[in-house]
């Protein structure tokens, strides 16, 4: 796996983010001046790759190509994936994505300005289009396996892990690079701001993502990008790969409901059809990383279909997002390596700025601080606009 | 403007956005191999010279150039009228 995030721009630095509880949370003036309600946003650096990437690959990469390009990398070496294995082998990309408004944007403003298609660029095309970043770093990295990009709004990380899943479930795949990648601009979230849902909470910016708090006020926006690379057993063991988890369960639903507001049924069916198809019982699940994006109703149902499936004296749960923000397409991704993260290191990362759990959320057991505890099997939930819902989860793999 | 000007600042394009190294510039090297072209650089290379030099080359003026010099006089001839 690999990662590059608000909280860490790799394994090591995200492992002790995640332990000391600390927040990737910022204000910047900038966004109010274009117009935004709240100043607040989870920051990345834009990667220079000039070094590692031809003019020919960098000019169609925006900045979530760029992003996904830096935690796939990382995800290959960890997983011993040399390019003489991707040259051999059909190895496949299904990653989430699902905006690149920075480049349309751009694009389009080219065109306004000169009244010529051809000034936007030879890269235009491709930093524009909602594959861009399966079809970026499958040219990069030479992939001959599936290649397409799973869009499901704030799900999509957390689908495209799921159909990666299946895929290898069915024998299609043997190995898939699976994540989700988020740019984070000014023209990414603007719309999303306006629907009045972003924390204002502007004096406080790593206060401001309270998931479970009665406080809390809304999310914040975040980015970056999460691989992991999902194999086959046989493929894994055959090469000695380094296997860290087996992914038991994918279970999806949709509300066939509003079209933001979340309820509690969608949840809850995707978390027991997930835990049915593991063959997993809810008591030995020991870690629930939660959607939870620190808005009002949707933390509220969701610790409703935590309870629902979960019952009294339930798993430890906790939102990272209480430290990243909200990474959107990326979140589905990031969030399972974050749990891997726990797993291996056997802790529970903190839900931090829960000070006063609301009603619902008091019937679970959130983990306020760090707790260090062992992982053996965790569930990991994303939700996204649309209704669509996706829980996955996740065994340690104990040889 | 003068052809020695369009040279050094057609010369920058090709270090600074097509990474050229400046030692495989000589007047009588082959564009698209200096380059290294495909289809798709042609309209990166289209984009640089209206941004630097405010004039549109199309498809067409690409059939009467080869070598280095002869996009620079191309270029001399857009630019100079």
């Amino acid at each position: 796996m690999g990662i590059y995030s608000c909280i860490g721009e790799n394994l090591q630095e995200v492992k002790e983010s995640l332990y000391q509880g600390k927040s990737g949370v910022v204000f910047q003036q900038e966004r109010k001046d274009f117009g935004y309600r709240s100043g607040l946003t989870g920051v990345v650096k834009v990667p220079n790759l000039k070094k590692e990437l031809s003019r020919r690959q960098r000019i169609s990469m925006d900045d979530e190509s760029l992003f996904a390009y830096v935690a796939t990398k990382e995800a290959l070496e960890n997983a011993k994936l040399d390019e003489d294995f991707l040259e051999k082998n059909d190895v496949g990309i299904l990653y989430g994505n699902d905006s690149t408004a920075k480049a349309v944007v751009e694009s389009t403003d080219i065109v306004r300005e000169k009244k010529d298609t051809t000034l936007v660029g030879s890269g235009g095309i491709f930093k524009a289009m909602n594959s861009t970043v399966t079809m970026n770093l499958s040219t990069i990295f030479k992939l001959k396996g599936v290649n397409f990009t799973i869009s499901a709004a704030c799900a999509s990380g957390s689908h495209s892990l799921g159909v990666g899943y299946m895929m290898i479930k069915n024998g299609l795949q043997d190995t898939v690079i699976c994540g989700g990648a988020q740019e984070i601009n000014l023209f990414a979230t603007a719309s999303f701001d306006g629907l009045g849902v972003f924390s204002t909470n502007e004096a406080n910016p790593t206060q401001a993502s309270r998931p479970f708090d009665m406080s809390r006020d809304g999310l914040i926006p975040s980015g970056g990008a999460a691989t992991l690379i999902l194999e086959s057993y046989e493929s894994a063991i055959k090469r000695g790969a380094p296997i860290i988890a087996e992914l038991v369960g994918y279970g999806f639903s949709s509300n066939g409901g509003h079209i933001s507001t979340p309820n509690v049924d969608g949840p809850s069916k995707a978390m027991k059809k997930a835990l049915q198809q593991a063959g997993v019982h809810p008591d030995e699940v020991d870690y629930v990383n939660a959607h939870a994006t620190s808005t009002p109703l949707g933390d509220a149902n969701e610790a409703k279909a935590i309870y629902e499936v979960f019952g009294e004296n339930g798993p430890a749960v906790s939102s990272t997002k209480s430290m990243t923000g909200h990474e959107c397409w990326m979140a589905g991704a990031s969030e399972v390596i974050y749990s891997l993260l726990m797993m291996q290191n056997s802790f529970v990362a903190p839900n931090i700025n829960l000070e006063n759990p609301d009603e619902d959320a008091a019937k679970l057991n959130l983990i306020k601080t760090t707790v260090n505890k062992k992982i053996d099997v965790f569930l990991s939930n994303s939700f996204g606009f649309g209704g669509t819902n996706s829980a996955l989860v996740v065994k340690k793999y104990k040889g | 403007m003068l052809i020695e000007e369009i040279i050094e600042k057609t010369n920058l394009i090709f270090v600074d956005e097509f990474e050229v190294d400046e030692d495989e510039l000589s007047p009588e090297a082959i564009l698209r191999d200096a380059l290294e072209l495909d289809s798709l650089d042609y309209v990166d290379l289209v984009v640089a010279i209206e941004s630097c030099f405010s004039v549109k080359l199309v498809a067409e003026d690409f059939k009467e150039v080869d070598t280095l010099q002869s996009f620079y006089d191309l270029l001399a001839k857009k630019i100079n009228g």
